[in-house]
């Protein structure tokens, strides 16, 4: 099946779980900004986690499918219809053969993310269908006519939904169900993110160390999915480091010599040689990747065991609603 | 005998084992010996060993260890793989420094090939054909690889052609540029933009994503450069595509 992309969006990727164990060769991780997102829009397809879907960055394509399909949108709040009806996301939708979906702009967030069931087919590079554009490997972003193929849709999942929308006289039907957004997608403009400090934390001057933790700053325009250039106080070394390149991490925090802060996000380059300041816990960089850039977001601070409790809790949240949709696909 | 690394929590899903600092072979060495007694290990739960010149990010799943008693002992996921960890590289430190892989790199130094060789000669108060003698007289070290996919940073550049970054960066270097920056000399693998001096070009593809591995040089490996002409340059580059 396929499906044609009428207008492209403001960019559109197919991102999955990222490209795995190549940091060594320099080959980064990309994947979805916000993974949680894009497992739960594979959990209600029926998808495995990682399965390749589409990112949608602040304003979405128009689709059009060619054949019939099992959708679902998770992520940023999207305004979201099907040949001029209002769809809601967080559940899955069927639609018929023919149906355009017109994906427009965000109430809240800054992506979205939208699952196909049986996954987009693309040509895997280096293991992964995920579009790394800094490093310019993997899939292109949309354009107007790109073609995106799909697997066969079998509709052997969510039968009694595929009746009804067999039955009735409509061009879609969205579950009566859905996954309640809210630990996952967090509308408060006021972003706070629950941080670490880093290896460095301690030589930035007394001013610094205070202000990082209790000012505000905003996420500069020039951010992207490499990383966030935060702007706000200023932050000053007490005294200058020599600092050679070593291993970074998705949610480092690294202090250039502008002394404005870098938080790496997916695309972030697999080493660094400023100075590590803090890290943004992994259970929340969903937070990060909801956020839009004129944002502004406090950090808050957290030790190591607290954010490994936050990743195990969040796991198994996830693990939890995984085997609770899991129930659901046979219906 | 090596001192045991020191650990340190790059955020909650990675642990950096540090070994020294600064740019220095020896410890770089050790750097690469442990990643490949923790590559052989296959410890469950670790994704990622990124070597750099002095420390080992080893990124892992902290829900891998969901099996283990965390509340009894206040132990978390990163004391139980650092502790994992330490205890292998102790246990593993008397084996043998694995062979290293020799790579020959033929380069085309100077002209459009290298437009800053004339400035390293300036620089270093030599000849070109100095320049290039000493450059590819020399036997280098990959200490690792970073910045972008299949960037190698290379030990073992002669002293006399040490030379601080360009002032100015360019936007575009070519790919296949073998530049020096500093203390160390390094290969562009993609057109990108790069503050090094480029000296010369080789005609070997260092990054090919449809390649396995993609990248032609992996940490630890050894490098030698070729001098070579014009038209060898371009019987390679034919070959190669």
């Amino acid at each position: 099946m396929s499906i044609k992309v009428l207008k492209p969006g403001l960019l559109s990727t197919l991102q999955d779980g990222g490209r795995h164990g190549l940091q060594h060769l320099g080959v980064g991780h990309a994947g979805a900004m916000d993974a949680n997102a894009l497992r739960l829009a594979n959990y209600l397809v029926g998808n495995p986690a990682d399965a390749v879907a589409l990112e949608i960055t602040l304003h979405g394509p128009r689709l059009r499918f060619a054949t019939p399909a099992l959708i679902a949108l998770t992520g940023a709040d999207i305004e979201a219809s099907v040949d001029n009806h209002r769809v809601p996301s967080w559940r899955p939708i069927v639609l018929r053969a023919g149906c355009e979906l017109a994906l427009g702009g965000m109430r809240g967030g800054a992506r979205s993310y939208l699952a196909v069931a049986g996954g987009f087919d693309v040509v895997r590079v280096l293991g992964s269908g995920s579009a790394d554009i800094n490093a310019a490997l993997g899939p292109a972003a949309l354009q107007a006519d790109t073609r995106l193929n799909c697997n066969p849709e079998h509709r052997d999942r969510y039968k009694k939904l595929w009746c009804a929308l067999d039955a009735g006289v409509g061009k879609h039907r969205a579950a009566s169900w859905w996954i309640d957004p809210a630990p996952w997608f967090d509308a408060d403009p006021n972003i706070v993110v629950s941080t670490m400090r880093g290896a460095h934390f301690t030589q930035l001057d007394d001013t610094s160390q205070r202000a990082f933790f209790a000012d505000e700053f905003r996420i500069g325009s020039e951010s992207n999915r490499v990383g966030y250039r935060l702007q706000g106080p200023k932050l000053q070394l007490a005294a200058a480091l020599e600092l050679i390149s070593e291993g970074v991490s998705v949610g480092t925090v690294q202090l250039p010599p502008s002394g404005n802060a870098i938080v790496l996000m997916a695309e972030h380059p697999t080493t660094g040689g400023y100075p590590r300041i803090a890290h943004a816990i992994a259970a929340d960089l969903a937070k990060l990747a909801q956020a839009r850039p004129g944002q502004s977001l406090r950090f808050v601070d957290v030790d190591l065991a607290q954010a490994q409790k936050s990743y195990l809790a969040q796991h198994g949240q996830l693990e939890r609603l995984r085997l609770a949709i899991a129930d659901r696909l046979d219906d | 005998m090596p001192n045991a690394p020191t650990l340190e929590a790059l955020g909650d899903s990675a642990v950096l084992l540090r070994f020294g600092a600064g740019l220095d072979a020896h410890i770089n060495a050790q750097v690469h010996r442990a990643a490949a007694q923790l590559h052989a290990a296959q410890l469950p739960g670790v994704r990622e060993i990124v070597p750099a010149y002095a420390s080992l990010a080893v990124h892992y799943d902290p829900a891998a260890f969901l099996h283990c008693d965390f509340a009894r002992n206040g132990a978390t996921p990163f004391s139980v793989i650092g502790a994992r960890l330490l205890a292998l590289l102790h246990d593993a430190r008397d084996t043998a420094s694995q062979i290293a892989r020799v790579i020959e790199i033929p380069v085309c130094y100077g002209g459009e090939f290298g437009p800053d060789l004339a400035a390293v000669a300036t620089h270093a108060g030599r000849p070109e054909s100095d320049v290039v003698a000493q450059h590819s007289a020399g036997t280098y070290r990959v200490a690792m690889l970073g910045f972008a996919p299949g960037f190698p940073y290379l030990f073992g550049l002669p002293e006399t052609l040490h030379m601080p970054r360009r002032a100015n960066p360019r936007t575009r270097v070519p790919a296949g540029s073998v530049a020096i920056g500093g203390k160390q000399t390094g290969i562009y693998p993609g057109e990108l933009p790069g503050g090094w001096h480029l000296i010369g070009r080789t005609p070997l593809r260092l990054f090919d994503a449809d390649r396995i591995p993609p990248a032609l040089l992996a940490p630890a490996d050894e490098v030698r450069f070729v001098a070579i002409n014009a038209d060898e340059f371009k019987r390679l580059q034919a070959g190669d595509a």
